[in-house]
């Protein structure tokens, strides 16, 4: 007779399983969010780690454990951000059309989005490795990643502010831009990638195909941007 | 297939090595971007399907996020108490960030007279 809790605790500690749980989770969230009309609400990335965080709690599975089976999702994260080079020059002519408003949108943005967080965690008092970690929440994970590193925060929080960032901004960006009435959509997929990055990104194309590939370039213009004026912004606004 | 992926690593790499040796502040994979991009840009030979699996590896880009959010786990602790603070603070900056980069972007095409459509559309 097969003995579950061999069988288990076999599965439990093999890359196998998570890696398989992470895949379905997400193939589960997506069909919710097409079977809800791509409701902001039904964001599949939500969903999915709500449902995994759940399941690892309830399971008494540690993240390291899990980790070592969904890293090989995660480590994708390097090749696409490399990958955001191919829409960038594909649109290389909308680009050029619209690069004084994209360019000074996307400096008034940034800044915008970096001083806005540390100045309120410092208005909260937060403590500093939060306040770090809320620093580059903007940019997409790989490169947040990458600041934390740099400006000795901590990765793992920062990553978890990067994911809170892009979900809520997903899940608020069509019924901020409907409130505003704006109906470029260039501009509405800009602000959505450039605040929300590449969870934004995926929400913009289920909106509109144009807000979508500007959001694919805003996330790739902030991604470089946020690496270079968190580091400089930093000392002067903890200052 | 097996090419392109071999150049997006292969730059990633050479992105990573770049930032290694000359201390440079931006992460390995954005110097990776900037020369893939620099790369099309001249116009020198790539594999053939790049920019298919540039399409492929970006049209499932949320679920590569999904890993590093099940970090939360992790986190438990610090968000038990200092949580809704942080929640609240991603709300406001996302609320005023996304405003004055939409309104900007919106203004600014309107002041100069730009239609976001263009006449035509590089294939590759």
């Amino acid at each position: 007779m097969i003995n579950f809790v061999d069988l288990w605790v076999y599965l439990s500690g093999s890359t196998l399983l998570w890696l398989t749980v992470t895949l379905v989770a997400y193939i589960a969230a997506d069909a919710i969010s097409a079977a809800c009309g791509r409701h902001p609400l039904a964001n599949p990335v939500l969903v999915s780690v709500v449902f995994i965080s759940c399941l690892l709690v309830l399971s008494k599975t540690a993240f390291p454990s899990y980790f070592a089976g969904a890293q090989f999702i995660h480590f994708l994260l390097g090749p696409a951000t490399v990958a955001l080079a191919v829409p960038l020059y594909r649109h290389l002519p909308e680009v050029k059309r619209m690069f004084v408003p994209m360019i000074v949108a996307l400096i008034v943005g940034s800044v915008i989005s970096i001083t806005s967080a540390v100045l309120l965690a410092k208005w909260f008092g937060l403590s500093k490795l939060a306040t770090l970690a809320l620093a580059p929440k903007s940019a997409t994970a790989a490169i947040a990643m990458g600041v934390a590193e740099q400006i000795q925060g901590n990765p793992a929080l920062t990553a978890v502010m990067v994911i809170m960032t892009g979900i809520s901004g997903a899940i608020i960006v069509t019924p901020l831009m409907n409130a505003l009435r704006l109906k470029n959509y260039a501009a509405r997929g800009f602000a959505a990638g450039l605040v929300s990055h590449g969870i934004g990104t995926a929400r913009a194309f289920q909106v509109n195909p144009l807000a979508g590939t500007f959001a694919g370039i805003a996330l790739g213009l902030n991604g470089v941007l946020t690496a270079i004026l968190v580091p400089l912004l930093l000392p002067w606004l903890l200052g | 297939m097996l090419h392109a992926f071999a150049v997006l690593l292969g730059l990633q790499l050479a992105g990573e090595a770049l930032v290694r040796a000359v201390g440079s502040p931006l992460p390995g994979p954005v110097i990776g971007l900037v020369l893939l991009f620099v790369w099309l840009v001249t116009k020198l030979p790539l594999p053939q399907e790049t920019g298919a699996a540039a399409d492929g590896i970006l049209k499932h880009l949320s679920l590569l996020f999904v890993p590093a959010g099940v970090g939360v786990v992790q986190q438990l602790p610090l968000l038990g108490t200092e949580g809704w603070k942080l929640l609240a603070i991603i709300l406001v900056s996302i609320t005023l960030s996304l405003t004055a980069t939409a309104v900007t972007f919106a203004a600014l095409a309107k002041l100069m007279k730009i239609d976001s459509e263009a006449p035509e559309r590089k294939q590759r």
